[in-house]
This record gives C-alpha cells, sequence and structure tokens, in this order.
C-alpha cells in the first residue's frame, strides 16, 4: 500500500514540477516582450517606418530594414519553396528505399541542425567569392534559401507521409499515373501542412542575422535596392529591372543588432521598436501557420 | 456451357520479405460471374486480389512469381502498363477511401486523368456510375458536398461508383463489407448480385454465409494453399476437402 501511496506523491509532484517548467518559459518571454514594448513603443509609428537610418536616434527608422527583409524573403522564397517542395515529394513519393536515399535522408537531417553561421561561411566562400555576387540580395537569399531548404523537404515529406496510402490506392486503382496521384490527390491533400511547414520556415529565416552577417551586410543602408517595375513617361513606359537583386541590403534583425551596439540611449529605443516590428511578422506568420494547420485537421 | 474464363492465374507465388505468402496458386476465373475468395485471416486472399491488379506493387519488399493472365495478356509481362490495365480491372477496398473531395469529384476522376474533359460527357458518366451504385437518389441534391460527409455504407457506394465510372470489365472487391453495418453490408451484396450481368467479380470475405449469398464459385484458401475451387452450391453441400468442411462448420477460422 505504502507504494502506492508514494506513486500518487509522484504523480502530485510531477504535475507540479511541470506546471512549473510550462510557466518559467512563458513568464520570461512575458517578460522580455513587455519590455522590450515599453522600452519600444514610444518610438514606434509610420514615421519609424519611413525613415532611413540616421546619425540621430529621434530621426532614424527601419525603412530599408523591412524593405530589405521583405526583398531577401522573396529572394528566399523563390528558391527555397520550389526545390524544397520538388525534393520533399521525390523523396517521399518517387525514390526507393535503398541504403543511398536512407543517407540522403539522413543528412539532410543533420543539415536541418546545422548552425546557421556555418551557411554564412558557406555562402562567402560559394556565392561571393566564388560566384562574384557581393553583398547582394541575391547572395544573401540564397544563402537563407540553403538554410531553410532541409526544414522545408523534411516538413513535406511529413506532409506527404501523413496522407493515408488509401487515397494513393484508390488513385492507382482507376488507372492513374504516379504523378497523377501525386498532382491530384496527395498534394492537394497534404498541401495545408506543407504550408505551414514552408510558413514556419519562412518565419525562421526572417529573424536570421548570424549568416548575413558573416557575409557583411552593411549595417547602414540609406537606400532601397533598385526598384523592379519602374514608370517613365517614354515608350513603353514600363521599365522592368532585375537590378534590385545584385544590390546591397539590409534587414531587420541587422539594423536592430547595430542598434543595440551603439552607445547612445536613443539607439536602444529605436532597437526596442524593431524588435517589435520584427516579432509581430513572426507571430503574424506563425499565426497563420497554426490557423493552417487546425484547418486543416482532418477528417480521413 | 462453357464459361469464357477472363483471368487465369498460373502457379502464383508471392512473398513478403522472406516469408511466403501464397502457395503455387492456380485458378480459373469465369466472365460475368461473381467468385468469392475465402478464408480465415492470414490465408493470402487479400494478397491473392491484390496480385489481379498488381496493387502490391506499392508495398515494399514485396515479391510475385507466376503469372496472372487476363484476357491472355499476363499483367506480370514486361512490356504490360499496368495503369492501362488498371482502367479495365477496377478495385473497392476494405475500408471506404474516398478521396477528401465532393461526391462529383470523386465519380469523375478516373475519366478526367483520362483527359477528358467534355462537361456533359462527364455528368453523364458521373450520373450513370451513381445510378448504377444505387446512390443517385440519396446524392443528387449534394453532389458538391465532401464525400467525407456521407455514411460509411454510402460512402463505400461512392468508392463503387467511382470504380465503375471508367467501364471496368472486372471489378475486385476486398472484403468490402467489413467496415459496415448490417443494413449497409446488405445493399453492397445487393449490389454486387446487380453488377454481375455486366462486369466479372471477385469478391475477397472471411464471411462464409456472404460468399454463401453472393457468389456463383468459391475458392476456399488455407494458409496460401488454394485448398478447393468449384461452384458455390458445390463447395458449401459437398464439400471435398476436409479442411473446408471443417471451416463451413465453424470449427476454424
Amino acid at each position: 500500500m505504502s507504494s502506492r501511496r508514494l506513486d500518487k506523491k509522484i504523480d502530485a509532484a510531477f504535475k507540479f514540477v511541470g506546471l512549473a517548467a510550462t510557466l518559467f518559459g512563458l513568464v520570461v518571454l512575458a517578460a522580455l516582450v513587455i519590455d522590450v514594448v515599453s522600452d519600444g513603443h514610444q518610438r514606434l509609428g509610420w514615421d519609424f517606418l519611413t525613415s532611413y537610418p540616421s546619425r540621430k536616434p529621434e530621426q532614424a527608422g527601419i525603412f530599408s530594414a523591412w524593405v530589405g527583409t521583405l526583398w531577401i524573403m522573396i529572394t528566399t522564397a523563390i528558391f527555397a519553396i520550389p526545390l524544397g517542395i520538388g525534393s520533399g515529394i521525390y523523396l517521399e513519393e518517387y525514390a526507393k528505399r535503398n541504403r543511398w536515399t536512407d543517407f540522403i535522408e539522413i543528412n539532410i537531417a543533420n543539415l536541418a541542425g546545422v548552425p546557421s553561421i556555418i551557411y554564412g561561411i558557406l555562402g562567402l566562400g560559394l556565392f561571393i567569392r566564388m560566384m562574384h555576387l557581393d553583398r547582394s540580395v541575391l547572395a544573401g537569399g540564397l544563402i537563407l534559401a540553403l538554410l531553410i531548404l532541409p526544414v522545408i523537404i523534411l516538413s513535406t515529406r511529413e506532409a506527404l507521409r501523413s496522407v493515408p496510402s488509401s487515397i494513393r490506392e484508390a488513385s492507382y486503382a482507376l488507372g492513374a499515373t504516379k504523378w497523377q496521384t501525386v498532382r491530384h490527390q496527395v498534394l492537394p491533400a497534404g498541401f495545408g501542412n506543407i504550408l505551414t511547414g514552408v510558413i514556419l520556415a519562412m518565419s525562421r529565416a526572417i529573424g536570421e542575422t548570424a549568416p548575413l552577417i558573416t557575409i557583411g551586410a552593411l549595417t547602414y543602408i540609406p537606400f532601397l535596392p533598385t526598384n523592379p517595375v519602374a514608370f517613365n513617361k517614354e515608350i513603353p513606359y514600363i521599365h522592368l529591372s532585375l537590378q534590385g537583386f545584385l544590390d546591397p541590403f539590409t534587414v531587420l534583425p541587422i539594423q536592430i543588432f547595430n542598434w543595440v551596439s551603439r552607445p547612445q540611449k536613443g539607439f536602444l529605443v529605436d532597437a526596442a521598436a524593431g524588435i517589435i516590428v520584427l516579432l509581430t511578422i513572426t507571430l503574424a506568420m506563425n499565426a497563420i501557420a497554426i490557423y493552417l494547420r487546425y484547418k486543416n485537421q482532418k477528417r480521413w | 456451357m462453357e464459361q469464357e474464363i477472363i483471368i487465369q492465374i498460373k502457379d502464383a507465388n508471392s512473398f513478403y520479405g522472406a516469408k511466403q505468402i501464397l502457395k503455387n496458386v492456380t485458378l480459373n476465373i469465369p466472365a460475368q460471374t461473381v467468385t468469392a475468395l475465402m478464408g480465415p485471416s492470414g490465408c493470402g486472399k487479400s494478397t491473392l486480389i491484390r496480385c489481379l491488379n498488381r496493387m502490391n506493387d506499392l508495398v515494399p519488399r514485396f515479391r510475385f512469381e507466376g503469372n496472372v493472365l487476363y484476357k491472355g495478356i499476363d499483367l506480370y509481362g514486361k512490356d504490360v502498363d499496368i495503369t492501362d490495365l488498371r482502367r479495365e480491372i477496377g478495385m473497392v477496398f476494405q475500408k471506404p477511401n474516398p478521396f477528401p473531395k465532393s461526391i462529383y469529384e470523386n465519380v469523375a476522376y478516373g475519366i478526367r486523368i483520362q483527359g477528358i474533359a467534355n462537361r456533359e460527357f462527364i455528368d453523364g458518366i458521373v450520373e450513370e456510375s451513381l445510378k448504377r451504385a444505387a446512390l443517385w437518389d440519396e446524392v443528387k441534391d449534394r453532389l458538391h458536398e465532401s464525400a467525407l460527409s456521407l455514411s460509411g455504407g454510402q460512402q463505400q457506394r461512392i468508392c463503387i461508383a467511382r470504380a465503375l465510372a471508367v467501364k471496368p470489365h472486372v471489378i475486385l472487391f476486398d472484403e468490402p463489407c467489413s467496415a459496415l453495418d448490417p443494413i449497409a453490408t446488405a445493399k453492397i451484396e445487393e449490389l454486387i448480385t446487380d453488377l454481375k450481368n455486366n462486369y466479372t467479380i471477385i469478391v475477397v470475405t472471411h464471411n462464409t454465409a456472404q460468399a454463401a449469398r453472393v457468389s456463383d464459385f468459391t475458392a476456399f484458401l488455407y494458409l496460401g494453399d488454394l485448398i478447393e475451387y468449384g461452384p458455390t452450391a458445390k463447395i458449401f453441400t459437398v464439400p471435398q476437402d476436409k479442411r473446408t468442411e471443417e471451416y463451413l462448420t465453424g470449427k476454424f477460422g
């Protein structure tokens, strides 16, 4: 009997310890958020979003930083999403299970855990030294694409694996080819979960600083990458340009990092305001991902 | 009267890894009849039916030896494109597995993937197939609702309609009623009996009463061996093998 009583005590104790552990994380996070908001809220505003960095903290803004972040994210998405989803589909649906694919699988899982600065060093050697892309949007986007590629591959595979094989069998039994089965049944059924994975990967990329600092992304950028669409008065009136991808850039986390390392107190307020913006974007992306996951919780 | 043989299974051996599932099964299936593959769990009846449209190809480590001739064509032959032949040999599975799409899209899928886009033509096939599956009256007003909103028995009939839409000659039923209640089961059995005038039907079942009710021919499998095969009436009244008799009288299985 006494051991049964002990079991019950352990049960109660674990409940308490578990709750404390859960609350610990939440409380620390809440404290950080409150601290940042109380420091930064006074600087937030339209003005802050539309001003370039400046020597005077009260005039400095994140215009070039958030536009740069947008450019980098689009570049990252252009490369990482098709490559990642494509590889995921191939590995999950097409590749034969053998030692070779096992080897690839293990290494992709390992790559997902490689520290981001390593990707920065790889990018520095590959994109900047070898391919001479310079400290451009393209170089930065490619590095972040490499960084999140394994995550997208893994989450695509997971999403496809959760589509029951009975759906595939039903499709094959009607005379569908493999591609028809993937295209019309498996992909649509797994789409929500794939999208969730992609958004979570992108929200990881948006906060990355280390690899971009490694390639020497500048911290003081008082201009934007060249607009891809420009209007003028001469025929054909619209001028399209890819020059922006080759222009230098900065991003939100780098701008924040730069401000935090400045001695003037005013810049700390700017940094806090920048953090609020970055956090808001990240949380919004995660919220969308959670919503999609919830919406796609089904059914078979 | 000699009946036309549509499927010939010759010396079928199959393996899952090192384990042998089917042992030298040889069986001729006559056209326009219902043939039941009956036997206890693990006897290989599901494996056998899945060899008839090569569904087992999808199972890793599965291996098949022997021949399955469909109208004289060896399904396991080198130059055979099984995706084409699966249009002629349809299948209904153990658990209803409609696509997570509308009722209409479920039935239309098989024709759409053949590259047919003519709306009226597809509409016609969808209606005809649902009527043949005895489901049209229940779903005609909600064709564009999700097939997953239907009951289990209705879902299974959607799966039958879906198989009928591509105009197969043979329909394989792999324990089609095992996930259904008795009323839904009766409806499916009635449907199978109706369909045999136009199709060759093969039904896997572990339920002897079901085999007796729906089939013209019955094959009894036990531990991978084909024990006995013949007209259902004969198998059930004068079984030749002791194991068949024991199974029918409920001594095992």
